[in-house]
């Protein structure tokens, strides 16, 4: 009747075994997280005889999986970033024009002279001399368009051409807008990561949100706007001859050129030439330094590619000024002293120390390939989240005991071996979620207080009905066994339904409420295991020992 | 010698003045959205967009000189408040400021925040900022909808789940015991304005897994007695079933919330709104799975065949008690 097969009680030990062994770490949190931060770094670094005594205080054999605790227990820095994805379309639509330009030109005898019009972002309007030539025109244009390599917009190409009058249009198609959209948002989040991790913070999340946001949390850090002067910038560095510099914000820079501001020097700006000579995407490397009159700069060193570019023109135009231009803005404008051909150079500009560090990080990141918009910021300072930490553990000690006492002043025996198993189901609880890194939050403690809660209730189904099923006397094991038979029913159903409303949580909600969703749904499968299989292992190992002939439940 | 919350055998009667019961829980919800009509929610950040700024500092707080202070920007609605927490030390002053979401702004303006900062540190010398959050008006307005639509969501597979598995019957009854549960905590946080966030979706459907449990298990021994006493009238079949699972009902809610009032007490208050939301839905959603569940249940009648077509039906004196 009561019977369990043997490879049933050890599965279930086993896995209790390993909640208890798994959970462990968390108990001793500051002391295996420092050891973990140890090993990482000598790891990375080598080790030196304090890192090894560090690391040397967790064993290495016991499990040092922790479960992360989020912002708003450990602090630190949440900002939700919006791609602008559009921005990429214009510079697109610039690339484009030599191309059609080129193209067209074959054909002038049928369509005249061509001329590009002023057009609105992300499209092209030129001008044909000759309408009755629009045919040829548009077969022209419509010959440079591409397939699209993309699983969505199969069969589609990547622009759109129309004529009217004596006016060619030039679009990219949708297809290729949802492409361009998701190599943007892509190239943008593997950019802010390298980013937080050239910075060196402890588990960043980076993370895409829909089609074209970023979420990004980091612990530990100050403030949300220091995270935002990280990312916030484009850090588009380039390198253009310089035509003139003036101080009227509206001169005419001319064809080919544009008028920009100088960075430090309000009321200058400068005339450059639009296409750079070298970018900041041939850069190797950067670092923060000194000039030679201890000023805060910039060393930088370009690739094989740049250093022949850079070499060049510095060959041909010595003594004529270069301007060093990051995102739209002249840092300096240093004349050129001499061929300087090893393709490495330093930016001076009014610097501060952190400024001069701050930009060489940007630098060797890489530029983001479109500007970024933040939608949500979060500060959480790190007092707030020990505080929130020190009253859920003082909440969920007391929750606990009451817990604990309540069911076994009810339940008498009965009531300690559902104990057992509440106690073994807040271990198996943290083992898993330190077993998936799932991070805890303030929300997430309240979701396990209510799971101590709540992991009773299907003892006490249990309980309450093996206490009917004595009344019936049909003695003490067959009341034992019906009771669980006919609780069951019961409590899949409550669970099953309240396990949907986690799924649905965990699917639809983000950050703490995300993770309350994952502590109330794990901690629904761990109390139905400990609830089903532990605390009636335990009840049959203590009834094969004593044959009581009565139970009082 | 056991603690009891209910004697072992008990027999109220519970469905004597369902009717009433029934009204009394549809004016209760009338109430709670005439008060939601009229006085709307106390909408965090979250929802509407804009900044908290929740500061810390030494010295007394007063919150004249705040507003004092933040008047001269000109930044629309700023609400300040102080907090109290029997957690706090005592040379613990905490505020919360509120701000609304800046007009013309899509996206978060550090500028603002950094103003209020420096603006209150020349008041207060040693005011720290212990947590700033700002959210912009075009998320805030996509949560509102994220969060209306998980709770529907969550509700429309409840009854789902349960149609399955029992009759349409218990769904419907269910379903609005949760829409009753749901729409009272919505009541209360009206009528008393607490602050109405993301969190406290969550705790709602908390609320709706609770409740839910808590039908599921009397909906359960209702389905096991009609099987049994296929005789009996419905009123007496779930006043049975309702007598048989209160002593768990009572259990269940009471250890749930020896933990909730643990941390309504304990747990600080940056949960307090969290946690007070819940420790009213289970009294709510226990209070629903008998009188409203169950009475909707009554009020609509269930298929008594479950099985196989009873041959002794016909001329039985309750024959036609589920017509």
């Amino acid at each position: 009747m009561l019977q369990f097969e043997l490879w049933k009680r050890v599965l279930i030990w086993a896995v209790c075994a390993a909640g208890i062994i798994l959970s462990l770490p968390n108990a001793f949190y500051n002391r295996v997280e420092q050891a973990n931060d140890a090993r990482a770094a000598i790891e990375k670094s080598g080790a030196t005889p304090e890192r090894e005594a560090q690391a040397a205080r967790w064993p290495s054999y016991l499990p040092s999986d922790l479960v992360n605790l989020g912002l708003d227990l450990r602090g630190g820095a949440h900002l939700l970033a919006e791609v602008r994805v559009a921005d990429v379309y214009k510079s697109r639509m610039e690339a484009l024009w030599p191309e059609i330009r080129d193209a067209l030109r074959a054909d002038r005898a049928s369509i005249g002279t061509i001329r590009l019009q002023p057009s609105p972002e992300a499209e092209l309007r030129i001008r044909i001399s000759q309408p009755e030539g629009m045919d040829t025109a548009l077969k022209t244009v419509r010959a440079l368009a591409r397939p699209i390599q993309s699983l969505t917009g199969a069969g589609s190409t990547d622009i759109v051409v129309s004529g009217s009058g004596d006016i060619i249009t030039v679009t990219l198609s949708e297809a290729e807008k949802l492409a361009t959209d998701d190599r943007t948002v892509r190239q943008a989040l593997e950019i802010v990561r390298r980013r937080i991790d050239e910075v060196g913070t402890r588990e960043p999340t980076i993370q895409r949100q829909g089609a074209n946001r970023i979420l990004i949390q980091v612990p530990g850090i100050g403030s949300a706007a220091e995270l935002k002067s990280i990312i916030g910038t484009t850090a588009q560095l380039t390198f253009n001859p310089v035509v003139g510099r003036g101080s009227d914000p509206d001169a005419n820079p001319g064809v080919g050129n544009k008028l920009l501001p100088a960075l430090n020097e309000t009321g200058t700006y400068y005339t450059v030439e639009a296409a750079p000579v070298v970018t900041g995407e041939e850069l190797v490397d950067a670092q923060p330094s000194f000039d030679q009159n201890g000023r805060p700069a910039v060393s930088f060193r370009f690739n094989t590619s740049g250093a022949r570019k850079f070499g060049d023109y510095t060959r041909d135009n010595i003594g004529s000024p270069f301007a060093i231009v990051l995102d739209d803005e002249v840092i300096s404008a240093p004349v050129i002293q001499a061929h300087i051909a090893g393709g490495s150079g330093i930016i001076t500009g009014n610097f501060t120390v952190e400024e001069s560090t701050n930009l060489a990080v940007l630098l060797r990141a890489g530029a983001l390939p479109a500007g970024l918009d933040f939608l949500e910021e979060r500060t959480i300072g790190p007092e707030l989240g020990q505080d929130s930490i020190d009253a859920g553990k003082i909440a969920t000690g007391v929750a606990f005991a009451g817990v604990l006492i309540f069911m076994a002043l009810a339940y008498g025996l009965f009531g300690l071996f559902a104990n057992v198993a509440l106690i073994l189901n807040i271990a198996l609880m943290f083992g898993l979620l330190s077993l998936i890194g799932a991070t805890l939050t303030l929300p997430g403690i309240a979701g396990i207080v209510l799971t101590v809660g709540m992991a009773v209730d299907a003892n006490v189904l249990i309980f309450e009905r093996i206490r009917e099923e004595l009344k019936t006397a049909k003695g003490p094991s067959r009341a034992i066994e019906l009771g669980y038979e006919k609780a069951l029913s019961a409590i899949l159903d409550a669970n099953i339904t309240t396990f949907i409303t986690a799924v649905i949580l965990f699917a639809i909600g983000s950050g703490p409420v995300r993770g309350f969703a994952i502590t109330l749904g794990l901690g629904l499968i761990t109390s139905v295991f400990t609830a089903i299989y532990v605390t009636r292992l335990l009840i049959v190992m203590w009834y094969d020992r004593r044959r009581p002939k009565t139970i009082e439940v | 010698m056991r603690l009891r919350l209910v004697p072992e055998h008990t027999s109220f009667d519970f469905f004597k003045h369902w009717k009433l019961w029934l009204g009394f829980s549809g004016m209760m919800m009338v109430v709670a959205f005439i008060s939601f009509l009229m006085q709307g929610l106390n909408y965090g950040i979250d929802f509407r967009g804009g900044t908290t700024i929740r500061t810390e500092s030494a010295t007394n707080l007063d919150v004249g000189v705040y507003r004092d202070a933040l008047t001269p920007l000109g930044l629309g609605d700023v609400v300040i408040s102080e907090v109290f927490d029997p957690g706090f030390r005592a040379d613990q002053h905490v505020a919360m400021i509120r701000i609304q979401a800046q007009d013309d702004q899509e996206a978060v303006s550090a500028e603002m925040i950094d103003q209020v900062e420096g603006a209150l540190k020349t008041v207060v010398p040693d005011i720290k900022f212990v947590s700033v959050e700002s959210v912009g008006p075009k998320v805030s307005g996509e949560l509102i909808q994220t969060a209306v639509l998980a709770v529907v969501l969550a509700i429309g597979a409840v009854l789902v789940y349960i149609w399955l598995r029992f009759e349409w019957q218990f769904a419907l009854g269910a379903v609005v015991a949760l829409i009753h549960d749901v729409l009272l905590t919505i009541g209360i946080f009206s009528e008393l304005q607490i602050k109405f966030d993301l969190a406290i979706i969550a705790a709602l459907l908390t609320i709706v897994g609770y409740s839910l449990n808590d039908t599921v298990v009397v909906f359960d021994r209702v389905r096991e007695n009609l099987r049994k006493y296929k005789q009996k009238p419905l009123a007496e079949v779930l006043n049975l079933s309702i007598n048989e699972t209160l002593s768990r009902t009572l259990m269940t809610s009471m250890t749930t919330l020896l933990a909730l009032i643990s941390l309504l007490v304990l747990g600080g208050d940056v949960i307090r709104g969290f946690v007070f939301a819940m420790t009213w839905g289970v009294i709510v959603g226990t209070y629903s799975s008998i009188f409203v569940a169950s009475a909707i249940l009554l009020f609509l009648g269930v298929k008594r065949d479950w099985s196989k077509p009873d041959p002794k039906k016909t001329g039985n004196q309750f024959a036609n008690i589920d017509a």
